[in-house]
């Protein structure tokens, strides 16, 4: 008979974070940053169709990088949640944090106690009637989360990006200087982006109801040479 | 609340009254027999050269008593959509609710709006799975009319208790102030009608409705409330200004009085 190898539970969970790190790793960067009215998500995304950003809800908004089923199967349950809650109690009480510990606990979860961690980072972005109501929850592979104040970074070489990004303006400056400073961030020295490159959307408090609009590849350009 | 994952087969899609199922939230007005329920009535629909206009009256009534004179029978479904009602109220304003949710779900979830055709069939089958309630005297008959983007026209739907689905090309009305607003509005349409002669149009037909019959409220000038009338066009919704309103009756009421 054979007996199955002792693996020490630090090695176990070591091995699924790298294996999600590196899963996390492969795919291109995502960038938050807040502006005068509102929350501009910018991702770095070649396709037209397959969205990295999306709306949740009224005043939310979901991004996420990784492996696109996995973070697609988790959109589409804050869509319902968001729905259900809204259906059942008021549009007014359906909020980003209680989503974000949603999603924790799902991540989590499936980090401990499946044989794959789920190879995804989430942002949870909701914009306040007021600036100071505006919040970024970033979810990590294993259900962390960590509640961001002025611009959050998802993704590979997201060190790297954030420290490019610390000398932004921070929540005073324009939609323009916002999406150029998180371009500039996602391109780093070597490279430019072009506007087909990205993946812009912002949640703007002056959009009414529905917060949540994409921006045209002309929107972009327009923004990148303001 | 938990979040909602589904295993593969059992998946409800991009439709929120299946999610409501699944969930065990779905609405059922099963048993609830011939009650008294507040009634709402006439509204009008017709097309014009850039889209549509909808207008509905604000009276609900209960027998003969007005329950309600602010009610909002006319509402956006979506950004190019409205829909209206007439009929039992309460079943009414929740077939609404759910409809205008479950279009933004559609959105939200497949990442585009649903087609006007595929809308119009969505409300279908809302009002069948309301015929049970409906054989018990909650009957509920809607309007829906919005922009067809892929047609690049105004188009109107109205439906039976039953579900069934038609089109109309020119005007519609429902309610019980239909037979008087569809003939005013059937003997003044004309094909490319203006917004400005689209909109006095209607609600003359809900005046002379107003005029007629006692369950359709009319101008309330005293508490300054007028009907709802909106347009949809490529650019949207976008619902009358009460100022506008007030310009529009206070020429139907000269040209009445003049006669």
């Amino acid at each position: 008979m054979s007996m199955p190898f002792y693996v020490a539970p630090e090695q176990i969970m070591k091995d699924r974070a790298d294996y999600a790190r590196k899963g996390i790793a492969r795919g291109r960067a995502l960038v938050a940053v807040r502006y005068d009215s509102g929350i501009a998500l910018v991702a770095e995304n070649p396709s037209n169709t397959l969205r990295k950003i999306s709306e949740i809800y009224d005043r939310i908004a979901f991004a996420g990088v990784g492996k696109y089923n996995e973070f697609d199967q988790l959109r589409v349950a804050g869509v319902r949640a968001a729905d259900l809650k809204g259906f059942q109690y008021s549009r007014d009480d359906v909020d980003a944090r209680s989503l974000a510990n949603n999603y924790a606990q799902i991540l989590g979860q499936i980090f401990t106690h499946e044989m794959k961690p789920m190879e995804v980072e989430i942002l949870v972005a909701e914009v306040g009637v007021t600036p100071d109501g505006d919040q970024l929850f970033h979810i990590l592979y294993d259900g962390t989360v960590v509640d961001e104040i002025s611009f959050s970074v998802l993704g590979g070489d997201a060190e790297a990006i954030s420290a490019r990004m610390d000398t932004a303006e921070g929540a005073s400056q324009t939609l323009e200087a916002a999406v150029q400073a998180a371009t500039a961030a996602l391109s780093g020295p070597d490279r430019t982006l072009a506007a087909t490159d990205l993946e812009v959307a912002v949640l703007s408090r002056l959009n009414g109801r529905r917060c949540f609009k994409r921006l045209s590849d002309d929107a972009v350009a327009a923004a990148l040479t303001a | 609340m938990s979040m909602p994952l589904f295993p593969i087969g059992a998946d409800p899609g991009s439709s929120f009254p299946e999610l409501l199922k699944r969930v065990g939230l779905a609405p059922s007005l099963d048993g609830v027999g011939e009650l008294a329920v507040p009634h709402a009535t006439t509204c009008v629909a017709l097309r014009f050269a850039d889209g549509v206009v909808m207008a509905g009256d604000r009276r609900a009534t209960s027998g003969n008593l007005i329950s309600h004179r602010g009610m909002e029978k006319v509402v956006q479904a979506d950004q190019h959509s409205g829909v209206a009602i007439a009929g039992a109220a309460g079943p009414a304003m929740e077939m609404i609710k759910l409809f205008q949710l479950q279009l933004e779900h559609y959105e939200k979830v497949e990442g585009t709006a649903l087609s006007l055709e595929g809308k119009a069939n969505q409300l279908s089958m809302m009002v069948r799975s309301n015929l049970p309630a409906a054989m018990q005297g909650m009957v509920v008959v809607p309007i829906f009319a919005g922009f067809d983007l892929r047609r690049s026209n105004g188009r109107l739907f109205t439906y039976d208790v039953t579900g069934g689905r038609y089109e109309e090309h020119d005007y519609v009305a429902t309610g019980s102030g239909m037979l008087h607003a569809g003939t005013v509005i059937k003997i003044g349409w004309r094909d490319g009608l203006d917004r400005d002669a689209a909109v006095s149009l209607a609600c003359r037909g809900l005046w002379e409705a107003a005029d007629a019959d006692s369950a359709t409220g009319g101008v309330d000038a005293l508490r300054g409330i007028y009907p709802v009338v909106a347009t949809i066009t490529a650019d949207g919704w976008s619902r009358l200004h009460d100022d506008e309103l007030s310009g529009v009756f206070e020429t139907i009421i000269s040209e009445v009085r003049s006669r």
